[in-house]
């Protein structure tokens, strides 16, 4: 449905965004990470035809977004940054428009109306001026603009950003259920949301694309990714530390100590090594083991490590 | 038909934005207002004893709109850029151009129901004499024509800033080389200052909109004066498109 080839941005010498591609298909929920100033704005914008790329092409459903705008628009729904809406106008008033504006009218156009109200949760506010929402009915507004022509495909920029957890958690299920006819791009910075709704996940940093795939293939990139952690009452760590040290699948040993309890974690020589817990485990009987865990990965780690910090020039003003 | 329909969406979704905030009613208030000062107090329409507007009404109206116009355009792309709709707006399926011309629209409508309340005088004059309502009617098609090329210079400056303000000052500055290009005491200048070549003092009075209304204030219609207003109109749009078009590649 989107297919996004050597997409590449320039404001004057930045190169916001440099030579991406991607695709995305129905079906799929595509997580956008990155730093901030990463080019994940910049790329959607592209994605949605508000600014043209230097370079590279975006096809939409078959239309080339350049060339032929219109109908690759009609496919999109799009929540931009911080959700603007036209803040003199009532909830349903802007939802009006927006119908409107996407070719509805009549009995269409009020069902359209009440399924987006229904599902982003503005009865209450409908006939209230934008103006005086707080941020998340602000955003659900925006929200309910993007999907009011219940559109093939989505983009989403930080959907979640300023909601509160119950709020956060209502858009998640909402995306989650919408990607499973939709195709859905959407960006964040709360790795957490990759876990909860993306069926695949895209990084990105200083305008490219540093790695892309399930959410599970990325944490597998992960340190942590097949670690055993556990807890050990009435042993040193010096002790633990040896022991453990020796194994076989062990690179690293990490300890903490809590009174009479250790903590420990031991890091796999190949990330994702299922055989270190089992050495784990044959190696601790005897012990007084509290807690024992294999670790998944963690998200963030990869994030930090694939990425840089410090890249955080200015996104594109407009 | 598509772009009819989506031009009429827009025209509509700003005329109501302009009713929902006070701006409008305080607008057209302010105009009514100074319209009736300056015909009835300083105008001397009484004084005069003559059965015609344009000596008391329509002499006015070049000022009014220098400061009253830019007031209501200065909102339309600045508004939209500074809180970020423009992107909605842009991401729609309609074409820039669509969008460009519905919103002058409605900013043009608007201002010419402002003009419409103006009909206290014309009921006045009608009363008491008996005037050539065919003059007083090309007057107000001239007014309404010199109030959209005002509104569409306007366009061209919201379109430059995310600032009202500042935009609201080029206008204003703008739209006084429209005025001050055929006002007398600067016609004198310019002829006393390049020694009487008179084609260049005709080429810059033709570009003041007192010299393309005043046609239309005696009740003339002449295509020239219809075209000049237009063509200030169709190359503003043009150079809005042309701005927007550049904020977003830049």
């Amino acid at each position: 449905m989107i297919k996004v080839e050597n997409l590449t941005k320039l404001f004057g010498a930045k190169r916001a965004v440099d030579g991406i591609s991607f695709t995305v298909q129905r079906g799929e929920v595509l997580g956008f990470l990155g730093p901030n100033g990463a080019g994940k704005s910049t790329t959607m914008r592209m994605i949605t035809g508000f600014i043209p790329p230097t370079s590279g092409t975006v096809t939409i459903g078959g239309h080339d977004m350049l060339e032929n705008p219109i109908p690759a628009k009609k496919l999109i729904g799009y929540l931009p940054e911080n959700a603007p809406a036209y803040t003199d106008m009532t909830v349903y008033g802007f939802l009006d428009f927006a119908a409107a504006i996407r070719g509805l009218s009549g009995e269409a156009k009020k069902q359209a109306i009440n399924r987006a109200v229904g599902l982003c949760f503005l009865q209450s506010v409908l006939h209230q001026n934008i103006e005086t929402l707080s941020k998340g009915y602000r955003h659900r507004t925006c929200f309910a603009q993007s999907i009011i022509h219940d559109p093939d495909i989505l983009i989403l920029d930080e959907p979640t950003d300023g909601l509160d957890p119950n709020q956060k958690h209502e858009i998640r299920q909402l995306i989650r259920r919408m990607g499973e006819t939709k195709a859905i791009i959407f960006s964040t910075h709360i790795l957490e949301e990759v876990d909860a709704v993306c069926t695949r996940a895209v990084i990105i940093d200083r305008g490219r694309i540093v790695a892309n795939g399930t959410p599970h293939e990325l944490r597998a990139k992960s340190e942590w990714a097949g670690a055993v952690t556990l807890r050990v009452n009435g042993i040193s760590s010096a002790e633990l530390n040896g022991k453990l040290n020796g194994l076989r699948g062990a690179r690293k040993v990490a300890t903490a100590t809590d009174g009479t309890r250790v903590t420990v974690t031991v890091f796999p020589r190949v990330a994702g090594d299922g055989d270190l817990t089992r050495e784990v485990i044959a190696a601790t009987s005897g012990w007084q083991v509290e807690d024992l865990r294999t670790e998944e990965g963690r998200l963030d780690e990869v994030f930090r490590s694939i990425t840089l910090p410090d890249t955080a020039g200015k996104e594109a003003k407009l | 038909m598509n772009s009819w329909r989506n031009i009429k969406t827009i025209t509509k979704r700003e005329l109501k934005a302009y009713f929902a905030s006070p701006v409008a009613y305080v607008f057209i208030v302010i105009f009514l207002l100074l319209n009736g000062f300056f015909t009835f107090m300083v105008g001397g329409f009484f004084e005069r004893g003559e059965a015609s507007l344009s000596a008391s009404f329509f002499l006015w109206h070049p000022w009014f709109y220098l400061f009253l116009v830019p007031a209501v355009g200065m909102r339309l792309w600045a508004d939209e850029r500074r809180v970020g709709t423009l992107e909605l707006l842009l991401t729609m399926p309609i074409a820039p151009w669509e969008a460009i011309v519905g919103k002058f629209a409605a900013s043009w409508l608007f201002l010419g129901l402002a003009l419409l309340l103006t009909f206290p005088v014309v009921l006045t004059v009608n009363y008491l004499g008996s005037p050539d309502n065919g003059v007083i009617f090309a007057a107000y098609l001239g007014s309404w024509l010199m109030a959209g090329a005002y509104l569409a210079v306007s366009c061209i400056t919201s379109a430059i800033t995310r600032s009202q303000v500042v935009s609201f000052i080029i206008s204003v500055v703008a739209c006084l080389f429209l005025i001050l290009a055929g006002f007398p005491p600067v016609i004198n200048l310019l002829q006393n200052l390049t020694h009487n070549w008179q084609w260049l003092v005709d080429v810059i009075t033709s570009f003041s909109v007192i010299t393309h209304f005043e046609g239309f204030q005696k009740g003339v219609l002449d295509s020239r004066d219809i075209i000049f207003f237009l063509s200030v109109i169709g190359f503003s749009l043009f150079t809005t498109s042309v701005i927007l078009r550049t904020h977003r590649t830049t």
